[in-house]
């Protein structure tokens, strides 16, 4: 039988083929493949299953297992977060025409170019920063390109980061890094943070001869909004040190822009902007920077430009494409290959979605619940919030006095559809049983009601 | 990069020079045309340079319809010019040169066009033509014009030619409009001497191929061809107490420049130290040299667009000289650095060097594959063949 | 040659989004908050921004519109798309229905394994069936396209040695000049440095040359096979027995996997691991670009340095656990599990008898266009001289068409999207052969495509002879016209984002 995904598995386009080509049996096609090198174990898959309905059941059955964040009160955040994706955004995304493109034409595949375009235009508008790469694969990695930019730019070989940063995005950045013993790796060296105000200041950086770059994130991992940020920008210039700035880009309707804290290089993830949690699938990172030669010519990412046509209509190209892998091999700046392109599509949808107004809102909603629920859990017995007014839309939940571990705590919520924050007592002991619970805009009161409610029987 | 202004400061002045003879011995055996026209003629040769000329000019006419050009008479150059409107063509004075013009019109032609101040010397011939030519530029200024070849002649063993007439179109006109980002390589100019060896007669500065300017992935990027780098490299590796002999041609010579000192891309010179302890060493010094030390180590670049390795332009590495280096290392003849830039690997016909030894012992020993370094920290294979 | 079709892109002459913004239009409206907070009182003045970023101010209807425009701007896999090396085949529209449930699209990683068992059990299902496909003992998921399944090799490969006390001594990486970009760039970007191997007269690299290069200094192999020009390098289990012999690890980048699908195994070549594109190979969409999946597979031995969490079945269900001596992670969480789950269907819906059918009709169809296409005056084939049939994939060139009229492959990839064709592809760097073009049909593209796609191109030839005017200024009947790249390269124009434009422009 014919498979629905193959027209030419019907027996006469088949038999046409094989006539023209002049064999009698496909195998004679593979003759360039020695005997010996055929499999000799089978490779164990069923046979196929040619009816839709069929397959549809069987992966539906496995997806619809899953406890998800719809059917389930979430507080998870810590670097993928939950916010509301426009219904808009979701019918452009899933069009054929976004779906399928693989390179094309500058002429032909324009629609994406100018979408790509737009993406770039828009976040550079929130970031205030004049050159934008299209993105890469995630926070981290974007953070790890933007580390090696600096060390490529600075000729050094060191980068600091306060330790409140995401574990999960550290080990990203390390492996970006390198090892001791290859060929120029970049020391990672771990700053501590103020624990009374959750924050790093100039002084707890240690700048020295060999810091290429400073990382830093505001919000950071703990959620609190870092204050020091243009000092330390200015310092680190004077010392020769770039500034890699990470930042939630759903922040920026609310919080100052990165361009105008004086940072070097901004980086951060894409998600918020439209794209689902997709159980870690839906990150993506960007990376902007001020539009300085010296910048620009140390992307590792793609870049769309505007540009023209011959015949003087406005088009788009990709601008020191040269000077990625795809162009110079091994001598590109690092890497080039499919990264999350087309999330950049949601995340242009989004933003035009949005505007200065949605943004500026948004921020302010995000704000005002996530302190309203930051406010009603603190109020539990034994139960207090770290850094009560640093944050913005995460905060670091300590259940020590409870004498209760936050994985019993969350045990306990899930039997309440709840999903509690993240534990951090491993990654971060000094903070105790803490958890970082997120709130944001699609979080309502009846959500904060019932979050005290479960906290309290759990806890009881 | 050439002495000229800011790129967007003035219209760019293109040279034209076409040996309308080259080429003409190739299809009938001959190994040169150079001095053999009239033999090549007899043997029912047919012009080769006029048609590749007009190839080239008319791919440059469309790429840069805007342009002040200067042309040698008659068959040196405007005899071939297409249908140029938007050019503002001047033709040098002089007599129109016979049908069976001379290396001596060639050299006179690119004098008039250095001293009429052009930007690029584009001229259509082979290697002959090329040392013509770079002859004439040396003559006036070291490299103070970019030369850049019409590939025309029998033998295009310098590194100075576009590999069709198009892309030597695409070249210059990419390079006229802005000589600043595309920049400038040095290429060696190699010819047969009256002896029929090869000999690399010295360096010319050619523009760097086009820049990635291109929409999608996909289109060639240019190969690096700056040796600094390289050369940095190897020359921070040197053992103490251990002689190195550089060879000639420009890539090698980078080695001594990174080591300061005033090596020359010519000949073959002696490094031990951080000294310079000959230049240019002939058969003699070289043999000298190997037996005051007991450890040494050659080092050679390719030589030509042919890629030779040894036998070309480097014969004072006589196979007396390379039995002498084995033994001075344990390693023996593996123990050979040979450095090549990207373009240089990437221009040669196939990945393959030749060595051509009047020692066929010697030969053997050399043949097989051979690491080659290209960049720091990068390398290839070539199969080295005798 | 069947009539060809009147195509025309469509023109919408859209705007950018910010040109279509007018003060005080909305097009989103957040909740308001559970209870109203002044941020003044809340943050410090410094930390708030102070100017509006500049956005468009778009209605809702609007924003739809504008982008289904330039939706319908955008050819995609909506024309005939044979691009080789990319493998560009149809996904079925079930995965996207299906990854879009909140099962799947409103899961959150750090939510307890308890949780997700349904995904889990996917992705181990799927562990399972890439295991089978190709012998070896464990995959990930993690990295986010084919070359960052090159970089994690390397920073596996970085592990294995580093553990064994010879990262400083095993410093290079082989590769050869038909293996994609990103195996020497990933390389380099891990430290190491890299070999690049000449393809020789018979299409690939020979053992010798690699012979010659191998000592203990070698830290890995890293190949494709076939290659892009469907040439398969029959001497690869001498080349991983020789690189073993040193002490080296061999990757396999399987790439072009779809015209051997069912017929190779890498771990019985010898592969210490190898590569398999979800995006491309697997049935789930390119998105121009990703969300893409490298599934990265290795030995047990390898397992070892596998970037953790690693997911696996035990007696109380599907857990993750971290991987200790691992490399931690070469991204956040476990990947992108919801292109995972649409492969796991496609593969569910393929099965045995369907890969081995799909990779069967590949290489036929790729050789039914090269007899077609070799017919026409102009085209000719990468290494003539190596006779034996092609897989799926074949390197065509143009050179002597270019030479006659000089007309480039990419006017006429610009030319044939006038016919709705999508680009084809021409050739990695670097080009070995001149004017390159590398269709391939796969087994997504009927009969009828495939023969219109080389009618096409026939066409095009001819009209590049008649009328060399029109091909080269080509295209006339797509959105825009040919790109004028003068600008692209030139910091005082070059403009990546519309601020930069307008004030490069003159226009801020």
């Amino acid at each position: 039988m014919a498979h629905p995904y193959m027209p030419n598995s019907a027996a006469e386009s088949k038999a046409t083929m094989m006539a023209a080509v002049g064999v009698a049996d496909v195998d004679e096609l593979f003759e360039q493949i020695p005997e010996d090198h055929l499999a000799r174990e089978s490779n164990g898959l069923a046979p196929g299953v040619r009816s839709e309905a069929t397959v549809r059941r069987l992966v539906r059955g496995l997806i619809d297992r899953n406890d998800d964040c719809v059917a389930n009160l979430s507080f998870l955040g810590a670097g993928l977060w939950q916010h509301h994706v426009p219904a808009v955004v979701d019918e452009i995304v899933t069009r054929s025409e976004f779906l399928t493109p693989v390179w094309g034409t500058t002429s032909s595949d324009f629609g994406r170019n100018q979408a790509w375009f737009e993406y770039a235009s828009m976040l550079g508008e929130l970031l205030a920063m004049d050159f934008v790469g299209l993105p890469v694969y995630s926070w981290g990695s974007a953070a790890g390109n933007a580390i090696r930019m600096a060390a490529r730019l600075t000729g050094r070989g060191e980068v600091v980061v306060p330790a409140s940063i995401s574990p999960e995005r550290l080990m990203v950045i390390r492996t970006y890094c390198g090892l001791v013993g290859g060929n120029d790796p970049i020391s990672v060296r771990l700053v501590d943070f103020d624990p009374a105000s959750g924050t790093v200041d100039v002084a707890a950086l240690g700048l020295g001869p060999d810091t290429a770059a400073v990382y830093l994130e505001t919000p950071n991992h703990l959620g609190v909004v870092e204050t020091a940020v243009a000092e330390i920008a200015a310092a680190a210039r004077a010392n020769g040190t770039e500034t890699v700035l990470g930042v939630d880009p759903i922040s920026l309707g609310l919080l100052a822009a990165p361009g105008d804290l004086g940072a070097d290089v901004v980086v951060g993830s894409t998600q918020p902007l439209g794209v689902h949690l997709h159980a870690g699938g839906g990150v993506g990172g960007f990376i902007a920077t001020r539009d300085e030669e010296r910048y620009a010519r140390e992307y590792p990412t793609l870049q769309v430009s505007v540009a023209e046509t011959t015949r003087g209509e406005r088009s788009f190209g990709m601008t020191l494409f040269h000077q990625s892998s795809y162009g110079s091999r091994e001598d590109g700046n690092d890497w080039t290959g499919n990264s999350v392109y087309l999330w950049t599509v949601a995340n242009a949808v989004y933003m035009s979605l949005l505007g200065p107004q949605g943004f500026a809102e948004l921020g302010r909603t995000i704000l005002a619940n996530a302190r309203y629920a930051a406010g009603r859990v603190a109020e539990l017995d034994g139960v207090t919030v770290r850094w009560p007014d640093g944050f913005f839309k995460e905060f670091v939940v300590d259940f020590s006095a409870t004498g209760r571990s936050v994985a019993d705590i969350n045990a306990g919520l899930r039997a309440h559809h709840v999903f509690g924050g993240k534990d951090l007592s491993t990654d971060f002991p000094d903070l105790g049983q803490s958890a970082l619970y997120c709130v944001t805009e699609l979080h309502t009161a009846d959500d904060i009601d019932a979050l005290v409610t479960a906290l309290k029987e759990v806890l009881a | 990069m050439t002495s000229s202004g800011p790129w967007a400061a003035r219209a760019r002045v293109l040279g034209i020079v076409v040996n309308p003879v080259a080429g003409m011995g190739g299809r009938v055996g001959l190994h040169g045309t150079d001095g053999q026209v009239e033999l090549a003629r007899a043997r029912g040769a047919e012009p080769v340079a006029p048609a590749r000329a007009r190839r080239a000019l008319a791919r440059l006419h469309e790429l840069a319809p805007d342009l002040d050009v200067v042309v040698a008479p008659g068959a040196l150059g405007a005899d071939h010019l297409p249908d140029a409107t938007g050019w503002r063509v001047t033709v040098l004075d002089g007599p129109e040169p016979g049908a069976e013009t001379t290396a001596d019109d060639t050299r006179a032609a690119v004098s008039a066009l250095v001293a009429a101040g052009v930007d690029l010397l584009l001229f259509v011939g082979g290697d002959g033509t090329a040392r013509d030519v770079a002859g004439a530029v040396w003559a006036v200024c070291d490299d103070c014009v970019p030369v850049l070849g019409v590939p025309a002649g029998v033998k295009m063993h310098s590194a100075v030619f576009g590999l069709t007439p198009e892309t030597a179109a695409l070249a210059a006109s990419r390079h006229l409009a802005a000589p600043e980002r595309h920049g400038t390589r040095q290429a060696e100019v190699v010819d047969r001497d009256a002896a029929g060896d090869v000999r690399l007669y010295g360096t010319v500065q050619v523009p760097a191929l086009p820049a990635g300017v291109q929409p999608a992935k996909g289109a060639p990027a240019p190969l690096a061809d700056d040796a600094t780098a390289l050369a940095a490299e190897v020359a921070a590796e040197l053992e103490p107490g251990r002689l190195y002999l550089l060879g000639p041609g420009a890539t090698v010579d980078q080695v001594g420049h990174a080591l300061g000192l005033a090596t020359t891309p010519l000949g073959v010179d002696a490094v031990c130290d951080g000294r310079l302890l000959a230049v240019d060493a002939d058969e003699a010094t070289l043999l000298d040299l190997l037996a005051r030390h007991d450890r040494a180590t050659l080092v050679l670049g390719v030589v030509g667009g042919q890629g030779f390795l040894l036998g070309r332009g480097n014969q004072q590495l006589s196979p007396a000289v390379l039995r002498a280096l084995a033994a001075a290392d344990p390693a023996g003849l593996a123990g050979i650095l040979v450095l090549a830039t990207p373009a240089k690997v990437g221009a040669l016909p196939e990945p393959v060097l030749h060595v051509d030894l009047d020692d066929p012992e010697l030969a053997a020993e050399l043949a097989g594959y051979r690491r080659v370094r290209t960049a720091p920290g990068r390398s290839t294979v070539l199969r080295v063949e005798t | 040659m069947s009539e060809l079709r009147n195509y025309h892109a469509a023109v919408w002459d859209e705007p950018l989004v910010m040109e279509l913004s007018a003060p005080g239009r909305r097009g989103n409206v957040p909740p308001a908050p559970i209870a109203e907070l002044d941020p003044a009182t809340a943050l410090p003045g410094a930390v708030l921004r102070q100017a509006a970023p500049a956005l468009p101010e778009v209605a809702e209807p609007d924003v739809l519109r504008h982008f289904l425009h330039l939706s319908q701007e955008t050819m995609g896999m909506v024309g005939i798309s044979l691009f080789g090396t990319c493998t560009m085949k149809y996904n079925p529209r079930v995965g996207e229905q299906l990854s879009g449930r909140d099962g799947m699209a409103e899961l959150h990683p750090d939510q307890d394994d308890s949780t997700l068992q349904g995904l889990l059990e996917a992705v181990h299902r799927f562990d399972l069936m890439l295991r089978g496909l190709s012998g070896m003992d464990r995959f990930v998921f993690q990295p986010g396209g084919g070359a960052h399944a090159a970089y994690t090799h390397t920073a596996v490969t970085r592990a294995y040695f580093a553990d064994r006390g010879e990262l400083e001594q095993r410093r290079e990486i082989i590769t050869t000049a038909q293996a994609h970009p990103c195996n020497p760039a990933t390389a380099s970007a891990a430290g190491f440095d890299v070999i690049t191997l000449p393809v020789e007269e018979d299409g690939y690299a020979s053992l010798d040359a690699l012979k010659a290069v191998l000592s203990d200094r070698t830290a890995a192999l890293m190949i494709n096979n076939p290659d892009d020009m469907g040439i398969y390098n029959p001497h690869i289990k001498e080349w991983v027995d020789a690189v073993h012999e040193v002490g080296g690890l061999c990757f396999y980048d399987h790439a072009n996997f779809n015209g051997v699908m069912g017929r190779l195994r890498a771990r019985e070549l010898g592969f210490d691991a190898c590569m398999f594109m979800l995006h491309k190979t697997f049935g789930v969409a390119k998105g121009g670009g990703g969300p893409a999946v490298g599934a990265y597979g290795c030995s047990e031995e390898l397992a070892t340095y596998l970037p953790g969490p690693l997911v696996e079945a035990t007696e109380d269900g599907y857990v993750r656990r971290e991987n200790p001596r691992g490399v931690g992670r070469v991204r956040e969480y476990l990947g992108n599990l919801n292109q995972v789950v649409k492969a796991f269907g496609w593969l569910t819906a393929m099965g045995a008898d369907g890969i081995r059918e799909a990779a069967d009709i590949s290489v036929l169809a790729n050789n039914y266009m090269e007899v077609r296409l070799l017919e026409l005056k102009g085209v000719t084939k990468a290494f003539p001289q190596m006779t034996k049939r092609r897989l799926e994939m074949t390197r065509f060139s143009l050179e002597e068409y270019t030479a006659e009229t000089g007309i480039t492959a990419v006017d006429v990839q610009n030319r044939m999207g006038d016919y709705g064709i999508d680009a084809f592809w021409l050739s990695h760097e670097p080009w070995i052969v001149p004017e390159p073009f590398t269709p391939e049909a796969g087994e997504t593209w009927s009969l009828e495509d495939i023969d219109y796609w080389i009618d096409v191109l026939a066409h095009v030839l001819e009209e590049g002879r008649s009328d060399p005017e029109l091909v080269r200024t080509a295209p006339h009947q797509q959105v825009v016209g040919q790109l004028d790249g003068s600008s692209l390269d030139d910091p005082e124009k070059w403009a990546t984002t519309w601020r930069a434009h307008r004030r490069k422009s003159g226009r801020g």
